[in-house]
């Protein structure tokens, strides 16, 4: 199967737009109603969170979301069980699929066999925020390479220019630069991170960047599209989700007020 | 073999730093800097000065002889007990707000169990005039109420972690969330040797002074040295200088809660599997999915499902032997201290001394045990939980 995030940047997109749920949550079958949605509303990527018992890099938002849906029974293997049954009755989905979760889950699950797994289900990228580089590096790419597997790095406004050419080097797909230095949901200012989002337009690196971190309304979304190739909701959207209602609909008329 | 850090921060297949892009600064700047700083002649003179005059040291290596008398052998104790604060936590945190003040910083966050880490946080922020933020699980700021008085007396807030098992693995999680929103005015003093490199080593370091004075006051070496468990300072401080040694048996004595066979433990090399937990990889208790297991002990400090990766070394390697006290043979061992020797532990070095009688020592056989804190923030718990107050 072709790497359908590679394939998207191919034809050099701007205004991207990124959405992040926690699988299992608000319910545990959620998954497969939550992912269509999102594509017939428009969305052009999907990254969907494995919950963690404890994670590091996420603020109460998703944290709440994540003891939830491990409290529905969420799992690696059961999530993998949905997206196969997924895959099987929705042929014509096309939207790339990322997974983000931390690392302790996937080495359990076996590096090795979860990127098989991820390969045969089209997960065309991985998101590990405590997988840091030179591990990556050692470690994990063959891996990855091998199931044409993407991963994702983060860049943040106290990371190094040297350190962000290093990682746009090793980079496949996009890199994922988080808008101000802060776990997930937070409440800084957008304009905040302008001059840093600027200051990465002006690298012309080769990676494509989309941002993310308290990108709520459709004022950031556009903000955050005038300097970069796009931007990731979570938080936010977790938010919209949370609340008493149609599902379908909530998410219809969330990316709608978008775009 | 080598019981150190190796130059990528591993001991063995553990350690490292498993850390988000986010803490990449921070970390960088620390794994550049700690050991220029720690060896400057400057830092050892300030760290030597405040080692001595104000936390008290060297302290006392104590010869128990009632409690030598019921377990054979001759066992000593290190007072760390008697050290300003009342446990041997403000070591690191003295090394640590030195080299925080030569980093620039101003902001100091702390995560706490049993408080006493907190308190010794608190305590030099003081000294040095700098804001300091303690995070601590809910629970065990209801447990530990007097440590709580006290860092809010020495100018500190207290901020309650109330996820997950609301101890001291949820303060953790709370105090990394703080430094990465906080990435550039902040030090985060972390209270065992845990935590992605330098962490463990660093505090190994500054802890070290507990086994380099227990060689120079025994004059040669003893049999034993044991010490109690939660991420493992007190211990990897004790054993620091005798690890190459190998003629001194190391023991470590982890939490068993209500048993190792209940799911209410803690006795995390007892149980666990090699594992990422606060961005390091050790060994940790977590169920088949990865998901970390809420872990449970009496005591605050020790009630943490991760430990240091040096010690998970030292299991693996077989240098190091870990043994697991329930409940309530620590509160057995607690009053027995008390009453044979006037020395009234903390709830988490009861727990060292709980394994004398399982030793089968012989009359010859020298015994260290780090008396690493002093009892009285138990007190509450001690009267709850004994019969002798009922």
């Amino acid at each position: 199967m072709n790497n359908k995030l590679t394939a998207l940047f191919k034809t050099k997109p701007k205004n991207l737009l990124n959405i992040f749920f926690t699988a299992g949550f608000p319910k545990l079958e959620d998954t497969s109603t939550i992912l269509s949605a999102l594509e017939q509303a428009g969305v052009d990527l999907i990254e969907i969170g494995i919950p963690f018992s404890d994670p590091l890099a996420d603020g109460p938002t998703i944290q709440e979301s994540s003891k939830i849906a491990l409290e529905n029974g969420m799992s690696i293997e059961m999530l993998f069980k949905q997206l196969h049954q997924f895959r099987a009755q929705n042929a014509a989905f096309n939207t790339p699929i990322m997974l983000m979760g931390y690392l302790n889950p996937v080495m359990q699950y076996g590096i090795e066999a979860f990127c098989k797994r991820c390969q045969e289900l089209g997960v065309d990228g991985l998101i590990i925020p405590d997988l840091p580089m030179y591990i990556y590096l050692t470690e994990f790419k063959e891996v990855f390479e091998k199931h044409n597997i993407s991963n994702i790095f983060l860049v943040t406004p106290q990371t190094s220019e040297k350190r962000i050419r290093e990682i746009d080097e090793n980079s496949t797909g996009f890199i994922y630069a988080v808008s101000s230095a802060s776990t997930t949901g937070g409440n800084t200012a957008f304009t905040a991170a302008a001059g840093y989002l600027g200051k990465l337009r002006d690298m012309n690196l080769n990676t494509p960047i989309l941002t993310g971190f308290n990108i709520k309304n459709k004022q950031n979304f556009e903000d955050a599209c005038s300097y970069v190739d796009g931007a990731i909701i979570g938080s936010e959207f977790i938010r919209q989700i949370s609340q008493e209602g149609n599902l379908q609909n909530q998410i219809t008329n969330y990316i709608q007020s978008i775009r | 073999m080598s019981y150190q850090v190796d130059k990528n921060g591993f001991y063995g297949e553990f350690g490292g730093a498993f850390i988000p892009e986010l803490l990449y600064p921070n970390i960088e700047e620390l794994q550049e800097n700690y050991l220029e700083i720690e060896k400057s002649p400057a830092f050892q003179e300030e760290f030597n000065q405040l080692l001595k005059d104000y936390v008290g040291r060297p302290t006392p290596l104590f010869l128990a002889k009632r409690l030598s008398a019921k377990y054979g052998g001759e066992i000593w104790l290190k007072r760390e007990d008697l050290c300003h604060t009342g446990a041997h936590k403000i070591n690191n945190t003295i090394g640590q707000i030195l080299l925080a003040e030569r980093l620039g910083k101003k902001r100091i966050i702390a995560e706490t169990g049993a408080g006493q880490h907190g308190v010794a946080t608190a305590t030099v922020c003081a000294l040095k005039g700098l804001q300091c933020i303690v995070y601590m699980g809910e629970k065990d700021i209801e447990r530990q109420a007097p440590n709580v008085a006290r860092m809010k007396m020495l100018g500190a807030e207290v901020r309650p972690a109330t996820s997950g098992s609301k101890t001291l693995k949820d303060a953790t999680n709370e105090a990394m969330r703080d430094w990465i929103n906080n990435p550039e005015d902040t030090h985060y003093i972390i209270g065992s040797v845990v935590g992605p490199h330098p962490y463990p080593d660093m505090v190994a370091r500054y802890q070290s002074v507990i086994s380099k004075e227990i060689k120079e006051q025994l004059q040669g070496l003893p049999d034993y040295v044991i010490a109690c468990v939660g991420g493992g300072s007190n211990a990897m401080g004790a054993f620091y200088h005798f690890l190459d040694d190998p003629s001194v048996q190391l023991i470590g004595v982890e939490a068993a809660g209500l048993g190792v066979h209940t799911d209410k433990t803690a006795a995390t090399l007892t149980l666990g599997t090699p594992g990422v937990l606060h961005a390091s990889r050790s060994i940790m208790m977590q169920d088949k999915d990865g998901q970390v297991v809420e872990p449970h002990s009496i005591s605050a400090g020790l009630d943490y499902p991760g430990i240091g990766p040096a010690h998970a070394w030292l299991k693996v390697s077989e240098r190091a032997q870990y043994l697991a006290v329930t409940d309530a043979d620590a509160l057995t061992a607690a009053v027995e201290c008390s009453r044979l020797e006037g020395i009234i532990p903390a709830l988490e070095t009861a727990h060292a001394f709980a394994v004398l009688g399982r030793l089968g020592l012989k009359p010859t056989d020298r015994v260290v045990i780090n008396l690493s804190g002093r009892g009285d923030k138990d007190m509450d718990t001690y009267m709850k939980e004994l019969d002798l107050f009922q």
